[in-house]
C-alpha cells in the first residue's frame, strides 16, 4: 500500500497545519496512548509521572511528533531516511512494533478532534497510509 | 463478564446523547469504505462506490450507516448483556453476510474518529477509554457466533 503522488500531497498539506500545534498534539496523542492502552506504560517505568499533565509526557510527545514531521520531509525515501531512528528503536528502545499501530491510532483521533473539517476521509486514508509506512520504516532494522 | 463503572456508563451514555444518528452513522460507514476500500466487498449491491464523492453521496450507504448506529444504540441500552442482545446479529453477520470480523474493528476505529471530530476537546481521554472499551465489547459480541 505505497504512497501515490496524491497521498504525498495530502500528507504534506495536512501536516503543514499540524506543525504549528506540534506540542499540543504530540502531548495529547502520547497521553491518550498511555491512558487508553495502559500496557504502553511499561516502556516508561522510569518516569515519575505518567499523567497527561506530566512534563515528561509533554516533552516526549513533542519528540515523537517532531519525528513524524521529519518523516514527512523524507516521504520519498522513508526506509533510507529513517534508518538511524529504526536502529534506535530496534537495538536500544526495543519497542514492540505492535505499539506503532497504537500511537498511530491516537494521532488520528487527535487530528480528528483538532481539525474536524480538514481531516476528511480522503485526507484520513492518505495520512493512515503514511503512518503505516513510517511504522514499517521504523521496524526495518528489528530483524 | 464485563464490569462497567458508573463513570464508564455515564461517559458512554453521554457520548450517545451528543450524536445525531442520521449524521454519525453515515459518516462512519463512508469513512470505513474510503479509508479501507476492501470493505466495499460487502456492499456490491449498493451501486456506485467508485470514489470518495460517490460514496459520500450514496443513499444506500447513508441509510445503512444509520441502521448500524441504531444497532449500537441497542447495545448501549443493554450494556450489561451485550452478548445476548447481539446473538442473532452475530449469526447474521457470520452465517448470512459472511463478514470477516476484522471489519468490525475497522468500522469501530472509523466511528471513534468521527466521534472525535464531532465532540472535539470534550472527547477526553476518559471518554475515549470508556468508548473504546464499549466498542471492544460490541465487537466481541458480534464475533461470538462465528465458527
Amino acid at each position: 500500500m505505497s504512497l501515490s503522488a496524491k497521498d504525498k500531497l495530502a500528507v504534506k498539506t495536512f501536516f503543514g497545519k499540524v506543525a504549528p500545534k506540534v506540542e499540543d498534539i504530540g502531548r495529547e496523542a502520547l497521553a491518550r496512548t498511555l491512558f487508553v492502552y495502559p500496557q504502553t506504560k511499561t516502556y516508561f517505568s522510569h518516569w515519575a509521572d505518567l499523567s497527561p499533565s506530566s512534563p515528561q509526557v509533554k516533552k516526549h510527545g513533542l519528540t515523537v511528533l517532531n519525528g513524524v514531521l521529519s518523516a514527512v520531509e523524507l516521504i520519498d525515501d522513508l526506509k533510507g531516511g529513517l534508518l538511524t531512528l529504526s536502529e534506535l528503536h530496534a537495538f536500544m528502545l526495543r519497542v514492540d512494533p505492535a505499539n506503532f499501530k497504537i500511537i498511530n491510532h491516537n494521532l488520528l483521533v487527535v487530528f480528528a478532534m483538532m481539525f474536524p473539517d480538514d481531516f476528511t476521509p480522503e485526507v484520513h486514508v492518505s495520512v493512515d497510509k503514511f503512518l503505516a509506512q513510517v511504522s514499517l520504516a521504523l521496524a526495518e532494522k528489528y530483524r | 463478564m464485563v464490569v462497567w463503572t458508573k463513570q464508564e456508563r455515564a461517559c458512554i451514555q453521554d457520548i450517545f446523547s451528543k450524536l445525531n444518528y442520521e449524521d454519525t452513522g453515515p459518516k462512519a460507514l463512508q469513512r470505513t469504505l474510503i479509508v479501507y476500500p476492501w470493505t466495499q466487498r460487502y456492499f456490491t449491491s449498493f451501486g456506485n462506490l467508485y470514489n470518495a464523492e460517490a460514496i459520500m453521496s450514496n443513499q444506500k450507504v447513508a441509510a445503512h450507516g444509520t441502521i448500524i448506529l441504531h444497532g449500537l444504540d441497542r447495545a448501549m441500552k443493554n450494556m450489561d448483556d451485550i452478548k445476548s442482545t447481539y446473538a442473532q446479529l452475530s449469526m447474521l453477520h457470520s452465517e448470512k453476510l459472511h463478514v470477516d470480523p476484522d471489519n468490525f474493528r475497522l468500522l469501530a476505529d472509523c466511528l471513534t474518529i468521527v466521534i472525535a471530530a464531532t465532540m472535539g476537546t470534550s472527547f477526553t481521554a476518559d471518554a475515549q477509554a470508556a468508548w473504546q472499551k464499549f466498542l471492544a465489547v460490541v465487537v466481541s459480541a458480534l464475533c461470538r457466533q462465528y465458527h
